[in-house]
């Protein structure tokens, strides 16, 4: 694979010029700014809060770092409380170009829009001559997500995706399963596949953490949707999504903006520690692939049975489409027909081969079928975490 | 191929040996009927694909497999060939979909 050499080191699998927002009040002045350049390259991120939030700038420090970035245009109404110039500074001392334009200093929407749009053009002119470098299957990580699930999504699309990840764990790549609120009622099984006993009660303490916030909520991780296509219960979907992660052992835990520190299996714990605030955990699947993305994920596996259409900024989103009546609908939209797996075309081994292969050609460079259709989602919001535990994660080092 | 006298049809998948529930890969309508370990069971009703029916009687009560793990606990007796959804199986961790 031809990946794109970063002055800290770190390869990436597409050039992207990113253009971030730091308050709602800017992202017009962004959008504009982004818009005209959006197939070149360029991408669209930010954060809308005002009032300032420690996982949010740590997710805008991981994102504007993120090996598939190359240059990166922050814009800024001027009076949020983001801090702005410590943002800055991360980024530049990654060696990535950087500009940062505060609108109420420009003189408002036209002149940040002009300047912003001038900007972009030479970073993605720039960008171009990016230097390269080989990159193998074992630098790669490779986040995993469910969206849009109906019983067909625990039956072959997500163990398919499990397949995958395990022959991108035995490369020596890292793969990384998330959404402890969907893990609710397989705890017990998953804590059995701890790299290492200290792991396994924390793997447990991850799912209780998702359960209490839940409950709190009055909620479930479980939509509508999920009953129509033949789901009953969370420990039901639960199950399913739990086949993504495959068979390999868990060698740790991490929480959004961690990068794993070796290859392996990790769990990504998305929801808050602390009490229950801002309300739901992850407000959608945009949002959990956008923490997914800051912890490095290069590539994301997005498997749905009743049919998701969604991409991302920043990272390819691979879709890996369960149900063969909702491939036939939305074929467009879908990158692997794992359906034919429950009409007796394919088996789950040849199909988790086939999403193997399919994630080497796009960190290649192929365009996926959302990178064809234009996708590039984004949403960030309010949450609050504490430190991972000293069990969390293996001593190696990358 | 002939079906062995205790097969089950192949509409319908058992995901673990000790499940008491079997998803169907195709939709079934009703009054059709299916064989499970042998048995013709009609279908009451018309069933979704991806939908779970009962591979035997159940009890109120009892716990549901699949995958080989307990998904919620029967809110009521079951007969084999049943659609098992949310009108009779509720989670034992949080309530589940809202009947509005």
């Amino acid at each position: 694979m031809r990946a794109y050499l970063r002055p800290d080191g770190r390869k990436g699998i597409r050039n992207v010029v990113a253009v971030a927002y730091l308050v709602e009040c800017a992202q017009h002045v962004a959008r504009e700014i982004w818009w005209p350049h959006r197939g070149r390259g360029a991408h669209l991120i930010g954060f809308g809060g005002c009032y300032p939030n420690a996982y949010a700038f740590r997710m805008m420090s991981q994102l504007c770092r993120h090996p598939n970035v190359g240059a990166v245009l922050l814009v800024s109404l001027g009076c949020e409380s983001f801090d702005r110039d410590a943002l800055a500074r991360l980024i530049r001392e990654s060696g990535r170009p950087v500009e940062l334009l505060v609108i109420q200093d420009r003189g408002g929407t036209r002149p940040t829009i002009d300047a912003g749009r001038a900007w972009v053009e030479r970073s993605l002119d720039a960008l171009g001559r990016a230097p390269r470098a080989e990159m193998g299957i074992h630098e790669l990580i490779v986040g995993t997500i469910c969206g849009g699930s109906d019983a067909t999504s625990g039956i072959s699309a997500n163990p398919a995706a499990g397949r995958a990840f395990d022959l991108l764990v035995q490369a020596g790549g890292t793969a990384i399963f998330e959404e402890t609120g969907e893990l609710i009622g397989c705890e017990h099984i998953m804590a059995r596949r701890a790299a290492r006993p200290e792991l396994a009660p924390e793997l447990i303490a991850c799912v209780d953490k998702a359960a209490r916030h839940y409950a709190t909520l009055g909620h479930g991780s479980f939509a509508t949707g999920n009953a129509a296509g033949g789901l009953t219960t969370i420990e039901e979907k639960s199950m399913g999504a739990y086949s993504k992660s495959g068979r390999s052992p868990i060698s740790g835990i991490i929480k959004p903006g961690d990068v794993p520190p070796a290859g392996g299996l990790y769990l990504l714990d998305v929801v808050p520690d602390g009490d229950v605030r801002f309300g739901f955990a992850n407000i959608n699947d945009i949002a959990e692939i956008a923490e997914l993305i800051a912890c490095g994920s290069h590539l994301i596996l997005f498997t749905t049975g009743r049919g998701s259409v969604v991409g991302s900024a920043i990272s390819p989103v691979i879709k890996i489409c369960a149900n063969p009546q909702t491939y036939r609908r939305m074929a467009e939209d879908m990158d692997i027909d794992a359906g034919r797996i429950l009409e007796g075309k394919a088996t789950l081994d040849q199909v988790g081969r086939e999403i193997f292969d399919h994630v080497a050609r796009a960190a290649d460079g192929e365009p996926t079928a959302s990178e064809r259709l234009g996708h590039q989602e984004f949403a960030l919001t309010y949450k609050s975490f504490e430190p991972l535990g000293p069990a969390c994660l293996p001593r190696a080092v990358r | 191929m002939t079906a062995a006298p205790n097969a089950t049809d192949p509409r319908l998948l058992r995901l673990s040996p000790e499940d008491n529930v079997l998803v169907l890969l195709a939709p079934v309508a009703a009054g059709e009927s299916l064989r499970i370990d042998g048995r013709a069971t009609p279908m009451k009703s018309a069933i979704p694909l991806g939908h779970k029916i009962a591979a035997r009687a159940i009890a109120a009560g009892e716990k549901i497999l699949k995958y080989g793990a307990p998904i919620g606990t029967a809110t009521r007796d079951i007969a084999a060939g049943d659609h098992v959804h949310t009108h009779n199986l509720r989670s034992d961790y949080l309530p589940g979909p809202l009947e509005h």
